[in-house]
């Protein structure tokens, strides 16, 4: 199977403000985040040959994008994966693109959550059932992963509590210097331990917040890429696995890692050539919509040995100025999770950072960077989306 | 011999001491919890009844309750497939009197006769409402008590019966009404004793039965008062010869209590035993029994004692409320879950008997049931393993703090079953400081919720901490 390593670019890119955006529609995030992408790439938007809009609830048809920038008569997809929405459209994109079918493409993953009462319980039942299957909060899902988790390495709750909340304060010390994120404050570990449960042990400031967004990328073929700016960035793998309720329906569903998450990473890696992604990627923006997610990527994705996450969370080796920083412009956490636009915000701090324009939030030297997206949650299956990103040599 | 084959009962695990009610308050009650109803508890006295029992063997249902969850759809049969019944059967409900369990039992025992079933099922269950703060509210207790009759194995042989019926309204709900009405207590009593006075009276006479033949009197009572006098006028020592009515440690049962009065007396009796059995309400049913040998098989039947040995308080009263639905604190409400009929006619084994499936091929246990194997991958070869009475264990745990007004701490489980298989289903009836990841757990039939506006109760299975081993 031949991967698209090298053979697409990103040539621009655009993100919102993320937050609860009351005087903003969901046309106005969409907008506002093409803009400054096709700004960005230098082209306008007569020159995009096609577009894919990633948006999990925000209504049918591809046309909502097309309708909004005034983009005539091109062909307008809408992806929908949950969580990985945004990258999946990228994915989507991505592939049309290096199949050689278009030359300049437009993607854009937006959520409008603050328009409706959050009535998503996080079931992933269908609409028309005999709710039977408890509709549960994302925050309860990962919760069973939390307290299982715990059991099986023989952390105590007291001190897997202290190791959650050291992630929190780690986001949240990127998120303050972020300028687009949701919340932009530190918290102590005070406060994170202090702060009301939600799903036990998961208290509030272990879950990632609601809030509106949207991202947007130009994305065009990799040889002519330099037509439009020097600094693009390479797309050097976009992989996505599905999993078909392993774990719920297994006794060896063991709820302390995601199968989903080794498998697109495995693909990933061997995609973009990636040996030992410890030392190769320089950044990574992982699925943070809890803390206790963010601790079992670091060993799903091979930057911790299984098991030994705890000692990397004491360690800081996933701090700003650690080894490999993760989530530095404050994640989910930070961010909320819009969840159409989440995988694109993710890309679009990677993009940011491969160009060396990340600001306080720079890491140095960084070459190569990592985005994934989980969607699900422990108790049904998941979908797992990663991107690497390089850039150009 | 036609008699009684097999018994179960169950009794909440909850109790609500009375003086939570009102200071003076004597002993305590049985309480269902919230997502318990009458058709929950006659769910789990007929599974702990047909312990022993083939099931393809039984031939009928009758369930007997002043509480039944709708007026117009039965409960039988939702109680008969929950309990995994045969799906041809004759199932039906006995409703609108407290002496609604007498006369299924009566009912049921001459369907044997008659020889129209080998085995029937009679099970009996209320959860009756009394005004907050009355003495209803301080008398009624919750349970549910079932029995099997048969022409074979039967423990208990009924010897006579004798049934007068009345025209008292003593105590009453019109259709409408939650809460019980009733004229003044001092006409109750005079009405109860009456009744059940004459009726004894004349069976005794008709049966040529004495006192002194009778090992234990069972008597249905509408509360403590003319219990002790009703015996003496009868000729009974209350002392040796009367069955406790279990009002300190339970409470009237309603339609149940003289089922389970009577279970209880069985878990004492010997081969041998004569038993006066009473029921009432609207009338009097009396039965004279006699224990056989076959008693001793049903010695380890979860019946009345153990029931009462496994308890746990509820907080306090206003909790007792809001577990009633008599009041909302947070004023929260849950978005009602609209159920589809479709989906559930379609899922119906799935959902009420508690089905997954087993694949052929590979021997994996899946639940829900899936029409491919989540191991080997064959697809279509698979046959159904009911998992109601599979014993459990915890997996992994959450409490979730913030999903549902009612139960605030609500205890998500994982659970993987002792046979294969696994399911995420809420647990109940949990003490949450005792909470372990590899904790005994067994499946309990629960309400999950009703839905107000479509008018649905929807039933489905919970995981509980193993209650009685």
């Amino acid at each position: 199977m031949e991967g698209i390593r090298d053979r697409v670019a990103i040539i621009g890119m655009g993100c919102t403000n993320f937050g609860e955006l009351w005087d903003k529609s969901q046309d106005d995030l969409m907008i506002d985040a093409c803009k400054e992408a096709l700004e960005d790439a230098g082209v306008e938007r007569k020159d995009i040959q096609a577009a894919w809009l990633g948006t999990a609830m925000g209504g049918l048809l591809g046309m909502r994008l097309a309708r909004a920038l005034k983009m005539d008569y091109i062909p307008v997809t809408r992806v929908e994966n949950l969580c990985t929405t945004g990258t999946d459209a990228m994915r989507q994109a991505c592939y049309a693109v290096a199949a050689g079918l278009y030359d300049l493409v437009l993607v854009c993953g937006v959520e409008k959550l603050k328009d409706t009462p959050p009535a998503m319980a996080g079931s992933l039942e269908f609409p028309y059932s005999t709710k039977v299957v408890p509709g549960l909060p994302p925050a309860s899902g990962y919760a069973l992963l939390a307290n299982r988790y715990f059991y099986h390495y023989n952390i105590s709750p007291e001190e897997g509590k202290e190791l959650l909340a050291k992630i929190a304060v780690k986001n949240h010390h990127n998120g303050s210097l972020s300028p687009k994120a949701h919340f932009q404050r530190e918290i102590t570990l005070e406060q994170a331990l202090r702060a009301p449960m939600i799903a036990y042990p998961l208290g509030l400031f272990d879950c990632c917040g609601l809030s509106d967004g949207a991202a947007a990328a130009v994305v065009t073929r990799a040889d002519i890429a330099k037509n439009f700016r020097d600094d693009y960035v390479l797309v050097k793998a976009i992989q996505l696995v599905s999993g078909a309720y392993e774990r719920p329906l297994q006794n060896e569903g063991d709820f302390v890692h995601f199968e989903e998450n080794v498998i697109a990473a495995k693909k990933a890696y061997e995609e973009a050539g990636i040996a030992n992604p410890r030392k190769e990627i320089d950044v990574a923006n992982v699925h943070d919509c809890f803390t206790i997610t963010e601790m079992v990527i670091y060993e799903d994705l091979g930057f911790s040995p299984r098991g030994q996450a705890k000692e990397d969370v004491n360690a800081g080796t996933f701090t700003l100025g650690g080894e490999l920083p993760v989530n530095t412009d404050g994640g989910l956490k930070c961010f909320g999770h819009p969840f159409g636009a989440s995988g694109l915000r993710m890309m679009y701090e990677i993009y940011k950072q491969l160009q060396d324009k990340a600001g306080p939030r720079q890491v140095k030297n960084a070459r190569i960077g990592l985005t994934h997206n989980l969607a699900g949650t422990p108790r049904e299956s998941s979908v797992c989306g990663i991107s690497i990103l390089g850039g150009r040599d | 011999m036609i008699g009684i084959a097999s018994y179960g009962a169950y009794i909440p695990l909850w109790r609500l001491k009375r003086e939570a009610i009102s200071e003076g308050g004597r002993g305590e009650k049985s309480v269902g919890n919230f997502d318990e109803d009458s058709l929950t508890m006659a769910v789990s006295a007929t599974i702990h009844s047909l312990e022993g029992v083939d099931r393809n063997k039984v031939g009928g249902l009758l369930f007997a309750s002043t509480t039944f969850p709708y007026k117009e759809k039965q409960a039988a049969n939702i109680v008969a497939a929950a309990s995994d019944l045969p799906k041809e059967m004759f199932t039906v409900d006995v409703a609108n009197s407290l002496r609604g369990g007498t006369s299924a039992f009566k009912l049921a025992a001459d369907m044997v006769k008659a020889e129209s079933v080998k085995k029937i099922v009679v099970v009996a269950s209320d959860c009756r409402l009394g005004f907050p703060g009355s003495s209803f509210e301080q008398n009624c207790g919750d349970g549910a008590g079932a029995v099997v009759i048969g022409n074979t194995d039967v423990a208990v042989e009924i010897e006579a019966v004798l049934s007068v019926y009345n025209q008292l309204i003593d105590i009453w709900r019109a259709d409408e009404d939650i809460f019980i009405r009733s004229w003044e207590d001092r006409f109750v009593q005079d009405g109860y004793i009456k009744t059940v006075e004459e009726t004894v009276q004349a069976f005794m006479k008709k049966y040529k039965v004495e006192p002194k033949d009778i090992s234990k009197a069972i008597f249905y009572t509408p509360d403590m008062r003319g219990l002790g006098e009703l015996a003496v006028k009868l000729g009974f020592n209350p002392k040796t010869q009367l069955q406790d009515p279990l009002f300190a440690v339970m409470g009237n049962t309603g339609t149940a209590y003289s089922l389970m009065l009577l279970i209880a007396a069985l878990e004492d009796a010997k081969a041998g035993d004569r038993i006066l059995w009473t029921g009432y309400g609207d009338g009097c049913d009396v039965f004279l029994l006699k224990v056989t040998e076959e008693i001793e098989r049903l010695r380890g039947q979860k019946g009345i004692r153990r029931h009462l040995e496994s308890k746990q308080y509820i907080k306090d009263y206003l909790t007792y409320l809001e577990w009633k639905r008599l009041l909302s604190r947070r004023g929260i409400k849950l978005p009602a879950e609209e159920v589809s009929m479709t989906a559930l006619r379609r899922d119906w084994d799935e959902v009420i008997r508690f089905y997954g499936s087993r694949c052929k091929s590979c021997g994996t246990i899946q639940f829900p049931p899936q029409r491919a194997c989540t191991k080997c991958h064959t697809i279509d070869k698979f046959e159904r393993i009911r998992l109601s009475d599979q014993k459990a264990k915890l997996f992994t745990f959450t409490i979730d703090f913030v999903t549902d007004p009612i139960d605030k701490q609500m205890l998500v489980s994982v659970v993987d079953f002792d046979c294969g298989g696994r399911a995420v289903l809420i647990m109940s009836d949990r003490d949450l400081k005792k909470i372990k990841i590899g904790m005994p757990l067994e499946m309990s039939f629960r309400k999950l919720f009703y839905n107000k506006e479509q008018g649905i109760h929807n039933y489905f299975w919970r995981s509980i901490p193993e209650r009685i081993r």
